[in-house]
């Protein structure tokens, strides 16, 4: 009903163009030090990712803390400006000239964060914080608060009972469900997930996640959902992106990912994964080492250093991503035939 | 118990239609009041302003009638209670009346240099980058010198007087305020609802006054309010030292002046002032002090 009032941005480039397109984007924040601030080097937070979404679709990104995954969430909704690269929105280049503002950006695309808490006002009531962004959209107070309460009811918390109560009132699994609620109160069309469900506990994580996709199915919505979980990406994505140390080495169908994993890398997390079976339990740590310091990476490939396949093409170059399967691409150059690697064991593999 | 809505009594919203949703500011509210030492200095700091303001309705004696032979008449003396000063006139008056400037020397300028540094301060930390740097630095310089040091330099430039000294004390708080308030802003600033509220298109006035603002409102009054018995004793200090309030107006600084020299002759009426702006700014501390444990609880 009150959904008639606020509808989502029109579809402007048709079903077939990717929702999301990115190439290159970069983001390197720079370190300084010393007493006139001098540049002391940069860590290269996001060093070259390029994806896309298509419409309708659920994309996760996994990897390691602080490989990136934040910092890119943040780069696509601008709240941090990159560096380079372009991010192309439903055929629209981002910022260009000829393309759709950051405010037009805004509508249409909404972020939700990993800390329920800190993501709501505490001094606001929850309908008040769901209303605040189609109040900023234009609708009158008493339209907002309708699209409120109508967006409450939709993540199950009944508006009459839940509305007046502030954030510290309500558990982790309703606030997440609030945050939610306020997310697409604004009708976004893409809703990038941070970690949404990480900090819930595993029951709760279930709920929000069919709820997600519920309210996907609804709203039409597409999805980036990030997370460090495995088990959660594998659940509810599409295609699934992994990220090491700022950049993509492996994407593809979360089918074809899953079972034939090619990134070293990737396989490696996929190991790390605990099974309920017995006869697959891992006893060795499939990574060893802490992941090297985003700080001036040295050239080549940034997982050589940790990656038993190693060989003396890894640190020549970077390798690029190769197309394995339909759809599945990965950064490795034992993925890749013509890269010249040399698959004779050597006394460091295993 | 009949405290409904007890913060840690309610575990798990089971009957929630029946528990009324609670603001943060009335939880406050509710742990001020069950703090004695902040009531009780919060009763005795309005004892003494609703004395000061019914002054000339309450008190039967002229705060400026002088009487050569009452001269520092000790205390309990016949029509002077707590005795009379070096010129003979009623200690009750003069302290009641005295009241007036000096409670308004401790909050007046503590309340403007609340708007003013709370609005640079909250400007400044929500802009951040250059403009952050450049507000907050040219503060600095103010930090270079001593507050008393700088209240009387202010107050020697612009000239005698209650209003100068009233705008010298508001420039010594300004860049202390504004400091608090930089940094609490800087804090929420970084905070998830605000980078939300910026996802949503809102502009930096309108997350300001929505989302900022009533978080960072409480810290900053706390601060504030900490800082009027500084205000108090820098201005009974202006006083004492001939740049704020002229004799014969009734003002404790003053009045601690003026009877210094009765000191060893009577000593407890010339303690007198001193002890009135040792109680006010005791209890203007106390009060700040419990207003902030109130707040710091976790809602």
């Amino acid at each position: 009903m009150s959904l008639v009032l606020h509808k989502p941005a029109a579809d402007r480039g048709g079903p077939a163009q990717p929702l999301l397109i990115v190439g290159g984007l970069r983001k390197h924040f720079p370190i300084r030090g010393g007493l006139l601030g001098r540049n002391r080097g940069a860590v290269h937070a996001v060093d070259g990712v390029g994806f896309q979404v298509g419409k309708g679709e659920i994309l996760g990104v996994v990897g390691e803390s602080g490989c990136g995954k934040s910092t890119m969430a943040r780069l696509l909704a601008r709240l941090i400006e990159p560096d380079g690269g372009e991010v192309i929105f439903d055929g629209d280049g981002v910022g260009a000239a000829d393309g759709i503002s950051i405010r037009d950006l805004r509508r249409d695309l909404q972020l939700v964060f990993q800390d329920s808490f800190a993501s709501l006002n505490p001094r606001m009531t929850i309908e008040d914080s769901v209303a605040f962004g189609p109040r900023i959209q234009g609708l009158s107070a008493a339209e907002a608060m309708r699209v409120a309460h109508d967006m409450l009811g939709r993540v199950g918390l009944e508006p009459s009972r839940f509305g007046g109560r502030y954030p510290h009132e309500l558990s982790g699994g309703q606030r997440q469900r609030v945050n939610i609620a306020r997310t697409l109160a604004t009708r976004p069309r893409l809703v990038i997930l941070d970690e949404a469900v990480s900090a819930l506990d595993k029951s709760v994580q279930a709920q929000v996640l069919n709820l997600l996709l519920d309210l996907k199915a609804e709203l039409n919505l597409t999805y980036i959902f990030i997370s460090h979980d495995l088990n959660v990406v594998q659940y509810i994505s599409d295609r699934v992106l992994v990220m090491y140390l700022g950049q993509v080495v492996e994407i593809g169908p979360v089918d074809s990912l899953y079972r034939d994993a090619r990134h070293p890398y990737t396989r490696a997390l996929l190991s790390a994964v605990p099974s309920v079976d017995p006869e697959r339990r891992t006893r060795h740590s499939p990574l060893t080492g802490d992941p090297p310091s985003p700080v001036n990476p040295p050239p080549g490939c940034r997982f050589r250093q940790r990656c038993p396949h190693a060989r003396a093409v890894c640190a020549a170059a970077l390798p690029e991503p190769v197309e394995i399967a339909p759809g599945h691409r990965a950064a490795c150059f034992m993925a890749d035939p013509a890269s010249g690697y040399d698959s004779s064991p050597t006394e460091g593999g295993r | 118990m009949s405290v409904t809505g007890l913060a840690t009594s309610s575990p798990a919203p089971l009957a929630a239609s029946a528990v009324r949703s609670h603001g943060y500011w009335s939880g406050v509210g509710r742990r001020i009041l069950r703090d004695p030492v902040t009531v009780g200095c919060g009763a005795i700091l309005l004892l003494i302003a609703a004395a000061a303001v019914l002054a000339p309705w309450i008190l039967p004696a002229d705060p400026y009638r002088t009487s050569m032979l009452h001269r520092l008449a000790p205390l309990g003396s016949a029509g002077h209670l707590l005795g009379a000063d070096e010129l003979g006139r009623d200690m009750v008056a003069r302290l009641v009346y005295g009241g007036r400037l000096s409670l308004m020397l401790g909050t007046l300028p503590v309340a403007l240099a609340f708007v003013i540094g709370g609005a640079i301060g909250v400007l400044a930390g929500f802009a951040g980058g250059w403009l952050n740097m450049v507000i907050m630095r040219s503060l600095d310089v103010f930090y270079a010198f001593p507050s008393v040091l700088l209240a009387v330099a202010i107050s020697g430039a612009l000239g005698s007087g209650m209003s100068n000294s009233i705008i010298a004390l508001t420039v010594v708080f300004v860049p202390q305020i504004s400091r608090v308030a930089e940094s609490v802003t800087t804090q929420v600033r970084g905070l998830d609802y605000v980078e939300a509220a910026r996802m949503s298109g809102a502009s930096a006035f309108t997350i300001i006054r929505a989302h900022v603002l009533g978080n960072v409102m409480g810290p900053i009054f706390v601060y504030a309010t900490g800082l009027v018995s500084v205000s108090m004793i820098l201005g009974s200090g202006l006083s004492f030292l001939g740049l704020g309030v002229k004799p014969p107006e009734p003002e404790w600084g003053l009045m601690l002046t003026t009877l210094r020299s009765a000191i060893y002759v009577n000593p407890l009426v010339a303690a007198l002032p001193g002890a009135m702006i040792f109680v006010t700014s005791m209890c203007f501390n106390l009060m700040a002090d419990g207003i902030r444990s109130a707040m710091d609880m976790k809602a």
